[in-house]
């Protein structure tokens, strides 16, 4: 366990927060979002806070300033401040204390800007208004800060716009904002999620100094367990409001005592060995790509195969183009040149002129499960339309059918009749993934479909598109910016970079050594789950990241 | 599910105006066209809210106008949702030149005020409801056509429209199966809105003569016909300006409350 302290900058003492929602059409419900929950964190110490979606992190980080979200109330504890109890402050207190002692780094950089200011006058803003420094103290520090971070052009960098640096950039901007006013707690959300993996990194060690050279506390709020393990001298792995398991970071990563805890630290160790390559059903030839009103090309000369039954996947950052490659071979996006051979015969470029078959056999799965079904249809309707259009099954027949494929995806009877705001975020990606079985394809596209997932919930998606691999013979198009998903899955690999394809062959190949300098950058970038991994890579790093 | 006071309030309202328009043979106890007692008579037993500028009865014609406003604010404003709901997401599913092409003539008829289009076409054409209705419909439907284009924009973007566009669905599926729904609560609220512009640009036709015809009358129409009592202190002209307030609200009401049971275009089933 860890010791509290007298000399605590924040000690949150049995905190409980409760909420009322007023689902449209149905009595408010009342509801406890975190319950006995107590924190204490010294100067210069960072506390991590993990868990799933909904298990109460951010709804605790924006308590340690004493903040609800809309209808959120902190009913119950206390929440201690340098020895004070902020929980039941008054609005002019909290003012007093908000930007003055506690700060705080929000998830998405770029929403958080203020688009029409520039970045200069955005992060001294706090100080001055506080009163902490005047103005030409306030600009020194924040250059220094800038320069702390890694920022480019320190000087002049505070003279541009939000929209002029990139995500990463703007991201270690809103921490030296969050520094700027010498607060003791700095509460970061999610600061790097939103980021590519190579650029994260970055951000991530940028962060970490300037933790340290400040001398600040931190909370630092993530669902990824391996980036905690880098920044956090203790974690508290929280599930459903309530803590699961709270001590060092040395503790948790290594000797986890609580079931739970273990599975989020043991999590992607699925072992997955390579099959050998067959006949391909999908080449992708030498294709090349761009938007409508563009000249870009968003491809340049990619040629990929597939082979049948055999999972292919697309590694890269945001913007290297895998998504726009789906769109080439869906038929979505007609190509520039190149020639897109399917089960035996060329498929036409544009989606308009090809034969139902040729839909029917290429499905494809997307990222966001809640945008993919229609919110009016149910569960039945979104797997038995591919079943009435493409097969004509009808009545008895179809609901047979439906159940079998709900079989399938291992969610079982009573779900025919569901909506799907009725369902989990992985019940969901399961619903996408029966209706696109139910079609019989050969291959499906999936575009990060365990992207937006928590990763226990991943891991079982993982798990069953393998397991419905081997049983249906069906090959995967799998895009994903996650190199642990692509060791899961993949039988082959192509890693793509600007648009082209920097690497291709059979996963054993891919992965070994010797590795161009991308794809040595992108495998570096992956947080392990130990401690000091952070200090190690960048040390014998060979390229800047691609944000850079 | 409990529904708000002022909803109720507006349902029954709404309700009581529909029912009386449809029984109004039943219910209105003098004929629409006699005189009956004097000439612009206050309030009595016999005549509840008094007499009209040729001695009618004003609750009878009332009863009979509002039959007529509410029946051509309907039509018309059916006629101008079909039209403008299919054009608008014709319009927002195909994109490119139908979009174009659809969204400037629309700017087109709405840079013009539809008072004065109506005016000069109604002056033209023969008088009758069948025209009056289409007039209507047909100007009003610019509106509908922007709103359902706008909704729909939102929904085609969606990944289950791609999905369906995958899978090699017709347009119209896409449109009835999977847009349609989710652009409905929307649309409903809207109808509400649409209806009450509707009530108003018949009055303010039949005001000015060139809506409804005598022998037929709807509200506007009866306030012209009193207008001039007002002058010397008769409320005749009151009465129907009054009767087009209440059911505006009474429809707002109830629009306004559809319209909050969903707070997003996209999620719900309810509604």
């Amino acid at each position: 366990m860890v010791d509290h302290r007298a000399a605590d900058v924040l000690q949150i003492k049995n905190l409980r927060i409760e909420a009322t929602a007023y689902p449209p059409g149905e009595p408010p419900r009342h509801l406890v979002l975190v319950d006995g929950v107590s924190v204490s964190l010294a100067k210069g110490r960072v506390l991590g806070l993990i868990g799933e979606s909904g298990a109460g992190k951010s709804t605790i980080g924006l308590a340690a300033m004493s903040y609800g979200r809309g209808g959120v109330r902190l009913s119950g504890g206390e929440v201690l401040l340098n020895g004070r109890d902020i929980r039941t402050a008054n609005a002019q207190g909290l003012r007093a204390l908000r930007g003055r002692e506690v700060t705080y780094v929000a998830q998405s950089a770029a929403a958080a800007f203020n688009p029409a200011k520039r970045l200069m006058e955005q992060v001294i803003e706090t100080a001055l208004l506080h009163k902490v420094m005047p103005r030409a103290e306030a600009e020194a520090r924040a250059v220094e800060l800038f320069r702390k971070l890694g920022l480019p052009n320190p000087e002049s960098f505070g003279n541009r716009y939000p929209h002029q640096v990139s995500g990463g950039q703007l991201q270690r901007a809103m921490t030296a904002m969050a520094l700027c006013p010498k607060p003791d707690l700095v509460i970061f959300d999610e600061p790097t999620t939103a980021l590519d993996v190579t650029t994260q990194i970055d951000v991530l060690a940028a962060i970490k100094e300037a933790i340290h050279d400040t001398g600040v506390a931190a909370i630092y709020i993530t669902h990824d367990l391996a980036v905690v393990a880098q920044v956090a001298d203790d974690i508290m792995v929280l599930r459903h409001g309530k803590t699961v398991e709270y001590g060092t970071t040395d503790h948790i990563i290594n000797t986890p005592s609580e079931a739970y805890t273990q599975a989020l630290v043991s999590v992607r160790s699925i072992d997955h060995t390579e099959k050998t390559a067959t006949t391909p059903v999908l080449r992708a030839e030498a294709i090349t790509a761009r938007y409508r009103g563009t000249d870009f090309d968003v491809l340049k000369n990619v040629t990929v195969d597939v082979a049948a039954g055999q999972t292919l996947a697309i590694v890269g950052e945001s913007g290297s183009g895998k998504s726009t490659l789906a769109r080439v071979i869906t038929g979505l996006l007609p190509a520039a040149a190149g020639r897109i051979d399917f089960a035996g015969r060329q498929l036409s470029p544009d989606l308009a002129n090809r034969s139902k078959d040729d839909l029917r056999e290429l499905q494809m799965i997307y990222q966001m499960a809640d945008t993919a079904m229609n919110p009016r249809q149910t569960v039945g309707t979104i797997i038995g339309r591919p079943l009435e259009f493409y097969f004509g099954l009808k009545g008895a027949e179809k609901r047979a059918r439906i159940q079998d494929l709900l079989d399938q995806i291992e969610m079982g009877k009573g779900f025919e009749n569901r909506y799907p705001a009725e369902l989990s975020g992985g019940q969901k990606q399961r619903v996408c993934i029966a209706r696109a079985l139910a079609a019989k394809p050969r291959l499906i596209i999936c575009d990060e479909v365990t992207s937006a997932l928590d990763p226990l919930v991943a891991d079982g998606i993982l798990k069953l598109l393998l397991d419905l691999q081997a049983k249906e013979g069906v090959a995967y198009l799998f895009i994903t910016h996650d190199l642990a998903t692509v060791k899961a899955i993949a039988d082959k690999i192509a890693v793509m970079y600007r648009g082209q394809v920097v690497r291709y062959g059979q996963k054993s190949e891919v992965l070994a050594p010797p590795f161009d300098d991308y794809t040595d950058l992108l495998l570096s970038s992956v947080p392990e789950m130990k401690l000091g991994w952070l200090e190690s890579v960048l040390a014998s790093r060979k390229m800047e990241s691609a944000g850079n | 599910m409990r529904i708000p006071v002022s909803a109720l309030i507006g349902m029954a309202l709404t309700a009581a105006f529909v029912l009386a328009g449809i029984f109004a043979p039943w219910i209105a106890p003098y004929p629409l066209d006699s005189a009956v007692g004097k000439v612009w008579e206050g309030s009595s037993s016999q005549f509840w809210l008094g007499t009209d500028t040729i001695g009618r009865d004003i609750v009878s014609r009332l009863i009979y106008g509002g039959r007529v406003t509410i029946f051509v604010a309907l039509v018309s404003s059916m006629l101008s949702f079909s039209m403008g709901a299919f054009f608008g997401f014709l319009a927002a599913t195909r994109g490119g030149w139908i979009d174009t092409l659809l969204s400037r003539l629309v700017d087109l008829m709405m840079a013009v005020p539809s008072l004065i289009v109506a005016l000069v076409v109604l002056s033209v054409l023969p008088l009758n409801l069948i025209v009056l209705i289409l007039v209507m419909g047909i100007l009003d439907s610019t509106r509908v056509f922007r709103l359902s284009r706008a909704v729909a924009v939102d929904i085609a973007v969606m990944d289950y429209v791609e999905a369906a566009k995958l899978r090699g669905e017709k347009q119209s599926w896409i449109i009835f199966r999977e847009i349609l729904p989710n652009a409905l609560t929307p649309l409903v609220a809207e109808f509400g809105m649409r209806f009450i512009f509707a009530v108003l640009f018949i009055s303010t036709l039949s005001f000015l003569g060139l809506g409804i015809q005598p022998p037929l009358t709807d509200w506007g129409g009866m306030v012209r016909e009193n207008k001039d009592g007002l002058v010397y202190g008769k409320a005749a002209a009151l009465m129907p300006a009054a009767a087009i307030a209440v059911l505006a609200i009474s429809v707002n009401l109830v629009a306004d409350w559809i319209l909050s049971r969903t707070s997003s275009l996209k999620g719900g089933r309810g509604g």
